[in-house]
């Protein structure tokens, strides 16, 4: 099993660790339900060394990622970050990740752990008549998320960067705790916060300096538990459950990443046919009325006959019930369809709801 | 060490027998593998049961989990703290997060269950 570089600062604050898609990750440290709550009052402090970095570098660097990219990455000046999709020829995902513009020869894609090395075989695929190079050094790298309200107070006196003037979706190299990092503004909780980047080889002490600076102001170390529920109440899309290579960012309320009028991209023309022919479903957010909990893969029906599957569900920490996502027909997809989700031998009803169910109000 | 007084399952659930009646509940081991309790679906009073059949369920944040019958008999009482308070499953395993009573059909049940030790023995196995 692969280990992050602060596997053994989790061992010392006796977190739960499971294998998630081959490491060894946290799950829990105190608890779903309080390192969530954690999270959204004050800060959390994530590991997230599994995922995957790609380099794009080369004179064809931004042609390159306009062709594998549905978002414009000619808006990208250095130090700017992108939310966007790789997409299959038929439109599909390959996964989604973060566009990183570092110069304007020099892009960093950040993908999930899951799809790492089959996102850099299919990037690589790509690469015919691109004046670019690849490099796939996932595993040089370390990555935290510090998020949550606190976070600026947290990290700031840790590091040089002037933290507080630092814009969304934007990115800068410093150093935090003497450590040379690449810090962005970003992150999977719906909350303010950071993610940091390190080549260094052993930054376990940026795990500590943070948790020590954080505790006093309420952060906790937060697992992959939490992860999913924060990421869930602000309805951003886990890949495998909500998005996969068998649907498209149109179908999945992404209509926002795919640029139309940029260019060709991987994708575009079965998109366009999609946007101007109409979609069949689209992914919608839900909470369940009854009693129960629903999970991935729980069978939904409307009108008595089944529709599809929950692709996300759970127990929402912040609001005290059942929340999740599910693709449901275009007609239906909309706020105040009830449905049923079957749910062991019971249909429990459900209800669309607006997204994100969680919205910072800071 | 687990509690000496009560005979244990294989799927982590106690049992604490008194006369012909017995309490039911998962243990401190159970909890903690599920994590937060949010919601416990408990078996209707008056169902017959018969050893290892599914009466219920519980839901953490991150998981659901049947509850078994470790013995044979009927459905006397459960715990109606739970409907509010899940928790207490997590907090108290073994006190308040009782989950059901049940009248024992056959006390030569409780003879295939774990004593406290080999419980223990179990346990120890699972960690390595």
């Amino acid at each position: 099993m692969k280990r992050t570089r602060f596997n053994a600062n989790h061992r010392r604050l006796g977190a739960r660790m499971i294998e998630f898609v081959g490491w060894d990750m946290p799950v829990e440290y105190k608890g779903i339900i309080d390192e969530h709550l954690a999270c959204r009052t004050a800060a959390g402090l994530f590991d997230v060394g599994h995922m995957g970095e790609i380099h794009i570098t080369g004179k064809d660097a931004l042609a390159f990622v306009q062709h594998i990219s549905p978002n414009d990455a000619s808006r990208l000046s250095p130090g700017m970050v992108q939310y966007t999709a790789l997409l299959t020829d038929r439109g599909t995902y390959v996964d989604d990740m973060l566009v990183y513009c570092l110069h304007p020869e020099f892009y960093l894609l950040v993908v999930n752990a899951s799809n790492t090395d089959k996102d850099y075989a299919y990037i690589v695929g790509q690469k015919d008549g691109f004046a670019v190079a690849l490099d796939n050094p996932s595993d040089r790298y370390s990555q935290l998320a510090l998020q949550g309200r606190r976070a600026v107070e947290i990290l700031q006196p840790l590091t040089d960067l002037p933290l507080a003037g630092m814009k969304s979706f934007t990115a800068a190299f410093g150093k935090v705790c003497e450590k040379e990092c690449l810090v962005s503004r970003t992150g999977y909780t719906g909350e303010d916060g950071f993610e940091i980047y390190t080549l260094d080889p052993d930054p376990g002490i940026l795990w500590d300096a943070i948790i020590e600076k954080g505790t006093p102001l309420g952060l906790q170390p937060i697992g992959l538990g939490a992860r999913d529920t924060l990421r869930l109440e602000a309805k951003l899309p886990l890949y495998g459950n909500d998005i996969d290579e068998t649907t498209t960012p149109l179908e999945a309320d992404f209509k926002w990443i795919v640029k139309f009028k940029k260019g060709d991209f991987l994708g575009r023309d079965v998109l366009v046919r999609q946007n101007e022919g109409g979609l069949a479903r689209k992914l919608v957010g839900f909470e369940v009325v009854d009693k129960g909990i629903a999970r991935p893969h729980y069978p939904v029906f409307l009108g008595g006959s089944q529709v599809g599957h929950v692709a996300s569900g759970t127990f929402s920490p912040l609001f005290k019930k059942s929340l999740g996502l599910a693709y449901l027909p275009l007609a239906q997809a909309v706020v105040g369809t009830e449905f049923e989700i079957g749910i062991r031998t019971n249909r429990v009803k459900a209800r669309v709801v607006p997204t994100p169910f969680y919205k910072r109000d800071y | 060490m687990v509690p000496q007084n009560l005979r244990y399952t294989k799927d982590h659930e106690w049992i604490l027998a008194d006369g012909d009646t017995a309490t039911v509940g998962i243990t401190d081991f159970a909890q903690k593998q599920l994590g937060d309790v949010v919601y416990v679906e408990l078996p209707a009073v008056g169902t017959v049961l018969a050893v290892h059949q599914t009466i219920g369920t519980i839901e953490s944040v991150k998981a659901v989990s049947e509850i078994f019958s470790p013995v044979s008999g009927e459905v006397v009482e459960t715990n109606g703290r739970l409907a509010d308070a899940p928790e207490a499953v997590n907090q108290d395993p073994y006190g308040q997060g009782w989950i059901f009573k049940l009248k024992l059909a056959n006390k030569g049940d409780l003879e295939a269950l774990m004593s406290d030790s080999e419980y223990e023995t179990r346990l120890a196995g699972l960690e390595h």
